[in-house]
């Protein structure tokens, strides 16, 4: 059970968070982007060995969603900021 | 009789006997007991049968390290298959069954299977039944496994609990109450707990002096004057799992004497460090028919001897490769018993000297050959260790009790579960850890002075990690005179003989070489091959015998051939205590409505509905559900009717951007909704899948009220966050869950007007309030909204006032309603009115790959100028295949058969066979239609509802035909609805 320290609240159970994956910029106007390019937004991940950056939501508590580096080894977590 | 209690000492409490009974038989044992020590001073010496050759087994260990007692437990009204009699304690009335054998383990039928033994090698089960396994399965597994599930409920009473803590430490011995104590009294927050029955690990039945006091009486006084000064002591606590950020799983069996309200606790216990002072277990040593009833854990006998007063066994055969076992030889001997040691070693080590003070004989470089007694060791061959024959033993000594020792494994099992690494050390002849993980100390030692310098640093270093300062001084111990290094002797080398690795799981050395020769050569594979070190026991007593002897037939080093992976839980947790309260009512609480009382009043038939617990339908009496359903939908097509709709999602979305929120959000333009005004919307995910549907209302131009479904209000709103938060973040826009808030009640039908009318100063005349159009004011003098939609097809208000007023709101609505005949209805009379109308239910009619336009709803990605939410998926080339599947609907040829939800709508190819084109989502028998009626998702369904196909429906073999239609059964042209 990871220890995640909300930029809020502080260090929180994971239980009270949910994981909201590595983030994807939403590429834009609809009209001039590709598929692939919107297929890459849409399910392409790095999902990366080793440090990764994804967002997570303290939904049992504050309800914000913010931007958590973690090591997906050692699950050692480096930083949580705030948007 | 062998093996019997003796007239003093131990921790059982002689004054409290226990009635308890074995297989059957009545037995008597004490208070302070184990089923294990109650079951030895009965001298039973069989206890189970072996997992493949169902061999007689007996009791070899002493606690969790047990691999042969495997027994079934019944304790009054609960129930425990596969516990190790070992770490049960016994109870008033137990009732204690073997398994695996019948009729029982003292007479097993199965027995003669061992003698097949040859023909049954590691392998055997997927070499001869594959590729047929599925013919053989049924008869296998019904001979193959151990106790039996209980049938009935378990009566006994789980919990769940957090705590947090500075430091955990693991294992109340020497090291861990050093540590403890060296922490606590540095100021830190401590938890200590421990698997046994009570603190002290080994200074309980081991020899020695603690700060001039004896051991065991140290251990008893330092385990009180911690928890005197704060520390939670927590003995009968196994703490099976390490996980991350130094979170630790813990057991607490508190079955001694039902203590307060639950029995077993699940503990989450979040420390900041941790001390693993787990101690170490015994490992057997490896000899021809090792297993046989009789042949015991030489630190298990101490246990049984000092602890309970049992004597198992009066002609003593000790045999070890290592020190420890003198002790065991001595007090074998000053219990009363004969003792011959069989020491491996070849040169006798200063040890010995105890056994030799004592007149016990002992024999250098020995060890045993051979066992002789089939239900229990009659009889002894002692010869060499390196001995490649039987033929070689050199001494036949009458025996009924074998105490081995091979050495000691650390437990280190926290440690690589959380990620720690290990080497192996040839001096200890053992696994240990390389270096702690970096929240962890690591704590213990074979020599108790030094053991507890090792805990008492181990608790100073955790203090200093915490910026806390250690001020005591050591417990201290007389230092012992050096330990002679144990013989490495891994199994005797007499080709043939059987003699087992493993025990629980029926391992012999022969199988691993088989395994060694079919090239399953690295440990995972050897594990997997043979199942050495799974099921209960988790190899550990078998682990590093099995490893060594891998590495002698691959000619490896121990090394080199490495261990496998340790995995949580270090003994088997019950399910019971994972769920803890989790169960019944309590497993997803029910949310009730506010007028709950008033349906159960009137006898509603109440029903789970994805959290809510809400009315099916209003059943009178003599009346059927489907009776009670029909009469209900057929009173709001004729008359009026009015439904408890409070449970519907209501999201307040507030702000000077909601408007430009919403619009991005949603499918449906939103934007140019006018105040006063509802419109259905579509919710979308960004891959173009219907999330949602419901309908948005305007309040005011800065105000929306959205109503998602009943259960995916919570999901709505956070899908709705996670977008304000992250894409539009610059949108000034707020939104709340206002369900709670709000009770709403749904008058429907021709005379709706007539009943609600007289009760508001809304004006309701269809000019004033048309479909789709919402007002607010008074209703029955309080002030609440008017909303006309429908969702059953005829002319519909949706009252909504504070949910305060539920109860009277409800009240007087039916009262009013009375004279035109009122009739309640629920959820399914409500689905069906739907269904007849062809809207669709999320989840329901639609699944994870619906699309806009496969509902028919294709509009706005051709008008609508926002980027919203799901754009871009709708122009994807699988969103514009011809052959989607589209909602349709079907009349069945046969208007009395109502098809099964999930029947397939099939076509016959070219060869004959039938393929899948689509399924039934929805059906029921329409009251309005008096025919069975249906919807689903068919490919090219659109195409096909124009054309008026005929359709085959297939379900479990039986085929049927329908006729696909527009999805809208009931009133096209919706003139009920604006009426």
């Amino acid at each position: 059970m990871l220890l995640i320290p909300c930029p809020w609240c502080g260090p929180r159970d994971e239980p009270e968070f949910t994981y909201g994956g590595e983030p994807a910029v939403r590429p834009g106007p609809a009209a001039d982007i590709s598929d692939a390019q919107w297929g890459g937004y849409l399910y392409m991940r790095g999902n990366d060995k080793g440090p990764h950056r994804e967002i997570w939501c303290h939904s049992f508590g504050c309800g914000q969603w913010f931007v958590l580096e973690r090591d997906t080894v050692t699950h050692a977590i480096f930083s949580a900021r705030k948007p | 009789m062998t093996a019997r209690r003796l007239d003093a000492a131990g921790v059982i409490d002689r004054a409290r006997a226990l009635q308890f009974s074995w297989d059957g038989r009545p037995l008597t044992g004490f208070v302070g007991d184990t089923l294990a020590s109650a079951l030895l001073a009965n001298n039973v010496r069989i206890v189970g049968r072996s997992f493949k050759y169902h061999r007689p087994r007996g009791i070899f260990g002493a606690w969790a390290e047990e691999p042969n007692a495997i027994v079934d437990v019944e304790n009054g009204d609960s129930q425990e298959p596969d516990a190790r009699a070992t770490v049960v304690e016994l109870r008033e009335g137990m009732a204690a069954r073997g398994v695996n054998a019948r009729p029982d383990v003292a007479h097993d039928r199965y027995a003669a299977i061992d003698w097949l033994h040859r023909f049954l090698p590691a392998g055997f089960y997927y070499k001869t039944f594959f590729p047929d396994w599925h013919r053989y399965e049924p008869r296998i597994r019904a001979m193959a496994g151990l106790g039996r599930v209980a049938t009935t409920p378990d009566a006994r009473r789980f919990e769940t609990r957090s705590a947090a803590c500075d430091l955990l430490v693991v294992g109340a011995g020497a090291a861990g109450l050093a540590a403890a104590r060296a922490a606590s009294g540095a100021g830190l927050s401590v938890i200590l707990a421990d698997d046994r029955i009570a603190p002290g690990g080994s200074l309980r039945w081991r020899d020695g002096m603690i700060d001039d006091q004896p051991a065991a009486a140290w251990a008893a006084a330092t385990a009180e004057a911690l928890a005197a000064q704060g520390v939670r002591v927590m003995p009968h606590t196994t703490v099976f799992g390490a996980y991350d950020h130094t979170t630790f799983g813990l057991l607490e069996r508190r079955s001694t004497a039902a203590v307060g309200w639950s029995e077993d606790r699940l503990w989450h216990v979040r420390a900041r460090r941790a001390v693993l002072a787990t101690g170490a277990i015994e490992r057997p040593l490896v000899f021809p028919d090792n297993d046989r009833p009789g042949v015991m854990s030489a630190d298990a006998v101490l246990q049984y001897l000092r602890l309970y007063a049992v004597l198992p066994g009066t002609r003593a055969v000790v045999a070890t490769n290592n020190d420890s076992a003198y002790a065991v030889a001595v007090a074998l001997r000053l219990a009363g018993a004969e003792v011959t040691i069989a020491e491996a070693r070849a040169d006798i080590p200063p040890a010995a000297r105890a056994a030799f003070d004592r007149d016990i004989r002992v024999l250098a470089g020995s060890t045993v050959l051979g066992v002789i007694g089939r239900d229990g060791v009659r009889m002894v061959d002692l010869g060499p260790a390196d001995a490649r024959s039987a033929r070689e033993a050199t001494l036949r000594v009458a025996a009924d009790l074998v105490a081995i020792s091979g050495g000691w494994s650390p437990a280190v099992h926290l440690h690589s579960q959380s990620g720690g690494k290990l080497r192996w050390d040839a001096a200890t002849a053992a696994f240990v850890p390389v270096a702690p993980r970096p929240d962890h100390d690591l704590a213990g030692g074979a020599d108790l002075a030094a053991a507890l310098v090792s805990g008492h640093e181990a608790g100073c270093a955790a203090a200093r990690m915490l910026d806390r300062a250690c001020t005591l001084a050591p417990p201290r111990a007389e230092p012992t005179a050096p330990q002679a290094a144990p013989r490495a002797l891994w199994r005797v080398p007499i080709r043939g003989a059987r003699q087992w690795v493993d025990l629980q799981n029926d391992v012999t050395t022969r199988d691993i070489a088989l395994a060694a020769r079919e090239n399953y050569s690295s440990v995972e594979h050897l594990k997997r091959y043979t199942t050495l070190g799974m099921a209960t026991d988790q190899g550990k007593t078998s682990n590093v015998n099995g490893l060594a002897v891998l590495a002698e037939e691959t000619g490896r080093a121990i090394a080199e051939v490495g261990t496998t992976t340790f995995r949580p839980p270090y003994t088997p947790v019950t399910l019971g205590a994972v769920a803890g309260m989790r169960h019944g009512a309590l497993y997803s609480p029910w949310r009730r409505l506010p007028a709950h009382a008033e349906h159960v009043a009137l006898d509603a038939d109440m029903r789970d509905y994805g959290s809510w617990f809400r009315p099916a339908c209003y059943p009178r009496t003599g009346e059927t559900v489907p009776q009670a359903i029909r009469r209900e939908a057929m009173a709001v097509r004729g008359g009026v009717g009015v439904f408890d709709g409070s449970s519907l999602g209501k999201i307040m979305v507030c702000g000077a951007d909601a408007a430009q929120f919403l619009n991005i959000v949603y499918y449906t333009e939103i934007a140019n909704l006018k105040p006063g005004h509802i419109r259905y919307a579509l919710l979308l995910r960004e891959t173009g899948v219907v999330q949602d549907d419901g309908v948005v209302a305007r309040l005011a131009p800065d105000r929306y009220l959205l109503s998602p479904s009943s259960s995916h209000t919570q999901s709505v709103l956070a899908h709705l966050e996670a977008w304000r938060q992250t894409e539009c973040p610059t949108l000034r826009v707020a939104m709340h869950d206002v369900t709670a808030a709000w009770a709403t009640f749904v008058v429907a039908g021709p005379r709706s007007r007539d009943i609600l009318a007289p009760l508001t100063d809304i004006d309701l005349s269809p000019s004033a309030l048309p479909h789709m159009a919402l007002s607010q004011g008074r209703i029955c003098g309080v002030a609440g909204r008017i909303a006309r939609v429908s969702f059953s097809g005829e002319r519909s208000y949706e009252v909504s006032v504070r949910s305060g007023y539920a109860v009277a709101m409800w009240r007087r609505l039916l009262q009013a309603g009375t004279a035109h005949g009122i009739t309640p209805y629920g959820v399914e009379s409500a689905s069906l009115l739907r269904a007849e109308k062809g809207y669709i239910l999320i989840g329901v009619d639609t699944d994870g790959l619906t699309l806009p336009g496969d509902l028919g709803m294709s509009s706005p990605l051709r008008t609508k100028q926002v980027d919203f939410v799901g754009r871009r998926s709708l122009l994807m080339p699988d969103a514009r295949r011809p052959d989607r599947r589209q909602f349709i609907g079907l009349l069945p040829e046969d208007a009395s058969d109502v098809p099964a939800v999930g029947a397939h709508a099939v076509t016959r190819g070219q060869d004959g066979r039938l393929r899948s084109i689509g399924w039934v989502t929805s059906a029921c028998h329409s009251p309005a239609l008096d025919r069975s009626i249906a919807l689903g998702m068919v490919e090219r369904g659109r195409g096909l509802a124009q054309a008026g196909a005929e359709l085959e429906l297939f379900h479990l073999g039986r085929v049927s035909r329908a006729r696909a239609c527009p999805p809208m059964f009931y009133d096209p042209a919706g003139t009920r609805l604006h009426d």
